[in-house]
């Protein structure tokens, strides 16, 4: 016997600047409705749930991670991921940045990494690498050491936006 | 076979970013997980809940007969062993009679959504009679242990017995001989991609094309063929972007099998994508090691003699153990010049995920016990880190006594520029209370000069294509999988036709496509895929210089191509763009392909020995590093406050990617020896999450100054060598050199985490309340 289709209701929420409306299960995290419904993949998954930052997106301009928000939570609200930071051909401050100064080696961690910092530039036009660590503390990356990704946001953030 | 740097090789003085950057910061580039798997079934794989047991029943009837379930397999569906080593192949996909790891696949299924395969997962039923399990190296050698595979008595997987020039004479001449016991913690690359795989079979065309993480498409190709029963034409690769592989992706894995086997029964496409669990059960990482190390030192600080025996603790099954215990043992030379070495490995099997290759495959673990033992040794005799190292400098080019060839060595030139760097001379000593400097060195082949599989083949084979359009396709079965080699092959084919790096693009690992790849393991795709190309760019060149000069009506010889144009001599009058000469070497002949190999010469393979093909290498890396610590006494918390690193890579190609894979490597270096540990319970992973897994988040990770040091070496792609692993073995030592500097104890044991840190200060203080008493009370 086929498993009962658990509830979905209506989500009303804006993503990387366009309303949008979808049916969504009550239980669907908010990571699974950005990759496999609108195939928003560049948000990444790297772990079982709130441990790597990989699936960092801004949700009212705050980072958070979506596998640990429910997709129903964002009814109303404005989500950004990782494909809206580029617009009219031009890459965000931030994009540029960590694509020049190396940022990025394999690149799994970036966009996470990028919508953290981008989190934290919407705060902090100037912060110290003290205040770009505190950031970022919850976003791993196994290539760089971070020494280019502190890099990357100091440059952007003297970048004007 | 070797460029002039001189001629070519056009210097960037910072470096160029990755060509496949923007792809990844803007989020477009696609990774295993992200690909289209629109169709595509959920693969789930059951695994063993016991460490060791034979396998009574296994029922999947009721998983089979769940709605929604479309293919179910087990041991039953693969008669074939699969390893990474052709002798040592003693590993099913899935289990068959018996499982010899928590965790071990025993069965898989295939169903229309995760929902319905994790349900029928739950539906498996699975009976054992449980054997004892062993869960250290000392444990599984006991005399009464069970054996994990029969061929295998002490539950050895090899023993090594090396020995090279007179042990006892060298011991002999020694003023000092020192003895230290060292042990070091298992450790996981934990590449933040998680393990993934879209397999796609057409049962019409029996054809299975595999999209998958690996770091070595060819080696899966093969491995699929033979689980399978399938001609390996029948089999396509390809390779999307990787996130992450510091060896994990080296070997075949065996969901990648499952994954197929899967697709096959169900004659369809099915995606597996593996939990953060999953990946650390999958494991391959470096494994759980014993050291003991004996050195014999003059007065002066030249080593005499080094004895040393290693134990590693392998996990259940083969993998590429052989290789680790062999490197472990290599790799003692080719560093320093040392007149006598004895050298003894045990590759031990325990029921444990299977360990593997890691960056700096087989040499971290010994190269931390031989640095820390020369810091200790060098202390009692009163003499300086630096001073210790310099006295046993080698003189290339050389043969070691290990018959390895090394045909440059920047180590001494490493050695002064972190000492400078990092104002050594001014601070050693001057530190305030619980702070310190350590300092250390290492090194790390160039690519494996035996390949795994000895076919007679080059080493490396890149083909370039030249069409119409004036574009030039660089093909190669090399990964880049975010170490910047496809960037590395762009470079060096611009740089040697002389066009920018624009025209160039890349396609790599995709096997319909790509000329075979030995891969992306033992820092080999620079040295050998970089010749490869250089030798494709010259081919190419060549044409190209034929062709403007017939149209130049000039000789060849004359022809000069310069930032895309082609003339007549220096300053000559006539040009020709880029555009105009292709147009005119396509005439009569069409598109253009060319391709470039190279290949090791059998003097560089190695010596004669049995097992004396490991570590060798047509050039080794060299790196020197110093570590500066704080240790707050109360909380045992050791605290890296900044490295400096300085690393011989031959030429650097791309400064700005060797700058960047010497920080990652030595972070990794620090991430092994301030927290990475896993840790198991009765063979449950104590530690299969990132929480638990402690990488260094940025909160803890220091500034790393990096220095370049440029040897040329005489046969590496413009002089170049490798750049991404030699900096690692230095960092472990380095900073227990520097705890001892900072607080008088020296650590056998790794990771230095707080509770270590602090059982070791408690004990101290305990010691010295004793000799109080004692002194009171005498």
């Amino acid at each position: 016997m086929p498993q009962a289709v658990s509830q979905r209701r209506l989500l009303r929420v804006r993503i990387n600047g366009r309303w949008r409306a979808d049916a969504v299960a009550e239980n669907q995290l908010l990571v699974d409705y950005l990759r496999n419904d609108l195939r928003l993949t560049g948000t990444k998954t790297g772990c079982d749930g709130g441990e790597c930052g990989a699936c960092t997106v801004l949700v009212d301009s705050e980072p958070v991670p979506a596998c640990l928000v429910l997709a129903a939570r964002c009814e109303g609200r404005s989500v950004e991921t990782i494909e809206g930071m580029a617009s009219q051909g031009r890459l965000h401050r931030l994009q540029r940045a960590f694509h020049e100064q190396l940022g990025v080696q394999c690149g799994f961690c970036t966009p996470g990494m990028i919508m953290a910092a981008e989190g934290l530039l919407r705060r902090n036009q100037d912060p110290s690498d003290e205040k770009i660590k505190i950031a970022l503390s919850g976003n791993l990356c196994r290539c760089t050491g971070y020494v280019k990704i502190i890099q990357s946001v100091r440059t952007a953030a003297e970048t004007l936006p | 076979m070797t460029a002039n740097p001189a001629s070519e090789g056009r210097k960037i003085p910072a470096g160029v970013p990755l060509i496949d950057g923007i792809e990844k910061v803007t989020g477009r580039a696609r990774y295993t997980a992200d690909l289209d798997h629109a169709g595509a079934l959920v693969g789930r794989i059951f695994r063993s809940p016991v460490s060791h047991g034979e396998i009574l029943r296994l029922d999947v009837a009721k998983a089979r007969a769940l709605d929604g379930v479309v293919a179910v397999v087990t041991g039953d569906d693969c008669t074939h062993t699969y390893g990474v080593l052709p002798v040592a192949m003693n590993e099913y996909p899935l289990a068959r009679d018996r499982v010899r790891y928590r965790g071990e696949p025993v069965a898989a299924v295939a169903a229309i959504d995760a929902e319905a395969a994790q349900r029928a997962i739950d539906l498996i039923e699975f009976e054992v009679r449980e054997l004892p399990a062993y869960y250290t190296s000392a444990d599984a050698r006991e005399p009464d242990a069970v054996l994990l595979h029969h061929n295998k008595p002490g539950n050895i997987e090899r023993e090594v017995h090396h020995v090279f020039g007179d042990i006892t004479m060298g011991f002999a001449q020694a003023d000092l001989v020192r003895e230290h016991s060292f042990a070091c913690a298992e450790v996981n690359h934990a590449q933040i991609e998680p393990h993934a795989a879209l397999a796609e079979f057409d049962p019409i065309m029996q054809r299975l094309t595999m999209q998958s993480v690996s770091q070595v498409g060819y080696y899966l190709q093969l491995m699929l063929a033979r689980c399978l029963g399938m001609d390996v034409s029948r089999i396509r690769v390809v390779k999307p972007f990787i996130g992450g592989g510091f060896g994990a992706r080296v070997e075949v894995l065996n969901f990648e099998i499952i994954t197929a086997l899967l697709a096959r029964a169900a004659s369809g496409k099915v995606m597996m994508q593996l939990s953060r669990e999953e990946n650390f059960i999958t494991h391959r990482a470096r494994p759980q090691t014993d050291i003991r190390l004996k050195l014999g030192m003059r007065r002066d600080g030249r080593l005499t003699a080094c004895e040393c025996e290693v134990v590693q603790r392998g996990g259940a099954y083969a993998g590429y153990g052989i290789v680790t215990i062999l490197y472990a043992g290599a790799l003692l030379q080719g560093i320093y010049d040392i007149p006598a070495i004895k050298y003894d490995g045990y590759r031990v099997y325990a029921n444990l995920p299977p360990c593997g290759a890691m960056r700096g495959h087989g040499a971290v673990d010994t190269r931390h016990a031989f640095e820390c033992a020369l810091d200790r040794m060098a202390r009692e005799l009163g003499l300086d880190p630096f001073a210790v190292r310099r006295a046993n400098l080698l003189q290339a080019p050389l043969r070691t006594k290990n018959d390895l060839t090394v045909n440059s060595y920047g180590l001494p030139e490493c050695l002064d520029r972190v000492q400078r760097a990092s104002r050594w001379n001014e601070r050693i000593g001057q530190l305030p209370p619980g702070k310190g400097l350590g300092m250390a060195c290492s090194h790390y082949v160039s690519g494996a000069a035996k390949p795994i599989h000895w076919t007679g083949e080059p080493h490396a084979v890149v083909n370039l294509k030249v069409d119409f359009d004036g574009s030039v396709t660089a093909l190669t079965g090399a990964a880049d999988i975010g170490q910047g080699s496809s960037t590395m092959v762009a470079i060096v084919v611009a740089e040697t036709l002389g066009v920018s790096l624009e025209r160039v693009r890349v396609v790599a690992g995709d096997s319909a496509v790509t000329p075979k790849d030995n891969g992306a393991y033992s820092s080999r795709i620079t040295f050998m895929v970089g010749n490869a190309a250089i030798e494709a760019a010259r081919n190419l060149r060549k044409l190209l210089i034929d062709a403007a000069a017939r149209k130049l009506e000039a000789a060849p010889g004359d022809i000069e191509c310069v930032a895309e144009e082609f003339r007549v001599g220096r300053g000559g009058q006539a040009t020709l763009s880029f555009a105009e000469v292709v147009k005119a070497a396509l005439v009569d002949v069409g598109t253009i392909t060319v391709k470039g190999t190279f290949t090791c010469p059998p003097d560089a393979q190695g010596g004669k020995h049995k097992g004396g093909a490991v570590g060798s290498t047509m050039g080794f890396s060299y790196a020197a590093q110093v570590v500066e610590v704080g240790v707050d006494e109360t909380t045992g918390q050791v605290t890296v406050e900044k490295v400096w690193a300085a690393l011989d890579c031959g030429h650097a190609i791309n400064p700005l990617a060797v700058t960047g894979q010497v920080e990652g490597s030595v972070w990794m270096g620090m991430g092994q020896a301030i927290s990475e540990e896993t840790r198991y319970l009765d063979g449950l992973p104590a530690h299969a999450s990132l929480l638990e897994y402690r990488v260094p988040t940025i909160a803890e990770s220091p500034p790393i100054e990096v220095q370049i040091i440029e040897s040329h070496d005489p046969n590496g792609p413009f002089g170049a060598k490798e750049a991404s692993e030699g900096a690692l073995a230095g960092f472990p030592p380095a900073l227990v050199n520097a705890v001892a500097n900072a607080i008088g104890i020296d650590f056998d044991q790794l990771p230095l985490t707080p509770d270590r840190v602090m059982e070791a200060l408690i004990a101290r203080q305990r010691q010295r309340r004793l000799a109080m008493a004692r002194k009171v009370a005498s």
